[in-house]
């Protein structure tokens, strides 16, 4: 097989992604790209993106056709010099046989995806990527679950065990929140962390679960190699009370949807799935006392009531912040919070959920941070 | 990935998590006793069709096997609930709930009316409906319109396992007498359901396929051929049709099917109950009077025919409406667009 030719292929965003549908090239045949260029759009069942050429040369051949579902890997087009001789195209597309996923096709539906154990803090579910001695834990946001990291977990396992968690009274854990509180939260990923046997790891949280990876890293500091807070919560007063007590009160599509469109940059990112599979979850009995009892417990009075900024610069332990500029639920201006020692990076375009809406450029950012 | 399991499987684990959790749910029906590990003569079927099976061994007494005599137990599950107990009662098929119509409609429909907001009747019947099944005419109808015509009364028909747990958990729990019809040739299917008790809000339709150019509104069973009608309309017209599951028939979702066919200016309805005053009816009638402005052709319905359910095999296929016969119902809707 010629190296000089490079598949684009369906990708595989997060560990429930088994097709996409392919929405829109964003190049043309015979364009030039380059690493990194935007070159085509798909939908997942949860949330629309964009590939990104892994390869410099010329779209050579369109494969995938736009409003068609693919599976995981299947050819969607090429990318090669133009030295490359057409025939030599024409075969490699002819012989492209869909590698078999690295569960195995007939293994996909056997083996669990995720996994559940027993805590505490009661029944937690996680996924668990990769493999290695360089433990990487994912904590997502207030009403949020391990699917917050479909765009991430992959890509990091490439650099050691990625663990993505469900907190207490999200996803498929169990609801029961004992005490609507940062530091309950933190104790219950460390008490994860004892569950699954990792000593120490780099702790990457989004939003609420930011602030529970500094918690964490604070009272455990021989645990936590590195902090990443992605949008995070602890670095200041302000926040959107208004979107966190719509988010727990919310009972049907029409009431959610203007919710989770403020935590995009891109409001269309909300489709329908996404916005049923968490209309699935705030129905399942016990969340909605776990949402609201953190509401208040969290943010009373509408501001945040811990911040530990001052804390974990303080500290030693190395952080990394990153932020999406049109963050509309706590301001971007808190990426600054822990001072020059910090690195710190705000991007352009995103909205909350940075880590879903600029992934690329997320994950380069978390590898940089792990990798050491 | 959340674990899949069946209609049939779903409804008895509702019913388990809801006599787990309150005390005064309990079933009454005919031979609903037995399964899993039940002893002597208690290790029965479970059930006319193993909907109940393995419910007596866990919660024993409070699953009630009454004498064949709908109008009895009915009546008693109705007096229970009044009184203050969350009753279910399994009435096998709806076709036999003629025997019962006085209790239904006359006294758990309005009771709460009749003593003035003092009395509430949290029983919920649940009932076998629709054709297919080969059980001929007397145990293949689908009686929704009769019961969605009383004030008073809730009525539910999911099409998926997934409804199926959260709308019965929710009819267990609301105040009112609902009526739970429970497609028998829907009892096979599986999707993802999850473990935990969950709710589904009564008055909520599902888009089930978003689309711009045709609303499809359903229920039960025909969800499924609307939505085999709307793949092949997508793949050999390039028509786009939305899909509504209503899940609740009253109340109804008024404003979720309003506003699509607002959006696409055609409305097909399908219904597997009769023509003449069926929800099918109510639907068209209610969009021609509310949203005329926006429809492009005239509201088509898609229901069974005005006759008893047949017993022949090959009458019966024709009987219940097809995948076929709503693509032909949406080219109606399409045509008059186009000689226009």
């Amino acid at each position: 097989m010629n190296p000089n030719i490079e598949a684009i292929v369906m990708p595989k965003w997060g560990l429930s992604m088994s097709e996409g549908k392919l929405t829109g090239w964003l190049k043309q045949v015979g364009a030039k790209v380059a690493m990194g260029d935007e070159i085509l759009e798909v939908e997942t069942d949860k949330i629309v993106n964009v590939l990104e050429a892994s390869a410099t040369g010329t779209l050579r051949r369109v494969v995938g056709e736009i409003g068609v579902i693919y599976p995981v890997k299947t050819l969607l087009g090429v990318v090669a010099n133009d030295d490359v001789p057409d025939a030599e195209i024409d075969a490699f597309v002819a012989n492209y046989a869909t590698p078999v996923s690295d569960e195995g096709e007939g293994a996909v539906e056997a083996a669990p995806r995720y996994e559940f154990i027993e805590t505490p803090y009661g029944r937690l579910r996680y996924a668990k990527r990769g493999e290695g001695d360089n433990a990487i834990i994912l904590i997502h946001g207030f009403g949020g679950d391990l699917d917050n990291w479909l765009f991430n977990i992959e890509t990091l396992a490439g650099a050691g065990t990625v663990y993505a968690l469900d907190l207490p009274g999200h996803g498929q854990s169990d609801k029961r929140i004992a005490e609507p509180s940062i530091d309950w939260l933190a104790s219950s990923v460390v008490a994860f962390m004892d569950a699954i046997g990792v000593k120490s790891a780099h702790l990457i949280g989004h939003s609420m679960g930011g602030a529970i990876a500094m918690r964490a890293a604070l009272d455990q500091p021989s645990r936590v190699k590195s902090l990443t807070l992605i949008a995070s919560a602890g670095l200041g007063q302000e926040i959107n009370i208004d979107y966190l007590q719509g988010f727990a009160a919310a009972g049907s599509r029409k009431e959610l949807k203007p919710l989770l469109e403020q935590l995009f940059n891109d409001p269309s990112l909300v489709n329908r799935q996404l916005l049923d599979d968490v209309l699935k979850y705030k129905r399942i009995d016990g969340v909605e006392t776990a949402l609201r009892g953190l509401a208040d417990g969290l943010f009373h009075g509408g501001w945040q009531s811990a911040v530990f900024a001052e804390e974990v610069k303080a500290s030693k332990i190395p952080a990394l912040v990153i932020w999406g500029e049109a963050d509309r639920i706590i301001p971007s201006a808190h990426a600054a919070s822990l001072g020059p020692n910090a690195k710190s990076e705000v991007l352009a375009d995103a909205g909350h959920m940075v880590q879903m809406e600029k992934a690329n450029r997320v994950n380069e950012l978390l590898l940089g941070q792990v990798k050491s | 990935m959340t674990r899949k399991i069946s209609y049939k499987t779903a409804i008895n684990e509702a019913l388990d998590q809801e006599m787990t959790r309150d005390p005064s749910v309990i079933l009454l029906g005919e031979d609903i006793v037995g399964g899993a590990g039940a002893p002597g003569e208690a290790d029965a079927w479970g059930g006319v069709l193993g909907v109940t099976k393995g419910l007596y061994a866990k919660h024993g007494d409070r699953l009630l096997d009454t004498p064949l005599s709908e109008s009895a137990y009915v009546g008693a599950a109705i007096g229970a609930a009044a009184c203050g107990m969350r009753p279910v009662a399994e009435l096998m098929f709806i076709d036999f709930m003629g025997v019962c119509f006085d209790q239904i409609f006359n006294q758990a429909a309005k009771f709460r009316y009749m003593f003035g907001g003092k009395a509430k009747t949290p029983v919920v019947i649940r009932t076998m409906v629709g054709a297919g099944f080969r059980a001929a005419a007397q145990h293949s109808q689908m009686l929704t319109p009769i019961f969605t015509h009383i004030p008073g009364l809730k009525v539910i028909c999911p099409s998926n396992a997934y409804d199926a747990k959260g709308l019965l958990i929710q009819s267990i729990r609301d105040d009112d007498p609902v009526i739970f019809c429970e497609h028998k040739n829907l009892y096979g299917s599986e999707c993802a359901v999850p473990t935990e008790s969950y709710t589904i809000p009564f008055g909520e339709a599902n888009i089930v396929r978003e689309g711009k150019d045709v609303t499809i509104v359903s229920y039960g069973l025909t969800v499924h051929r609307a939505l085999d009608a709307a793949e092949s309309l997508a793949r050999k017209d390039r028509i786009e049709a939305e899909v509504i599951d209503l899940r609740t028939l009253s109340p109804i979702d008024w404003d979720t099917v309003m506003e699509s066919v607002e959006k696409t200016g055609r409305l097909v309805v399908v219904d597997e109950a009769h023509p003449r005053c069926s929800l099918a009816c109510d639907i068209a009638a209610y969009a021609a009077q509310h949203v005329f402005e926006a429809l492009k052709a005239a509201p088509q319905m898609v229901t069974a025919p005005h006759t008893p359910t047949p017993f022949s095999p090959s009458l019966e296929d024709i009987y219940i409406p097809s995948a076929d016969a709503i693509v032909a119902a949406v080219g109606k809707t399409i045509a008059r667009v186009k000689a226009a």
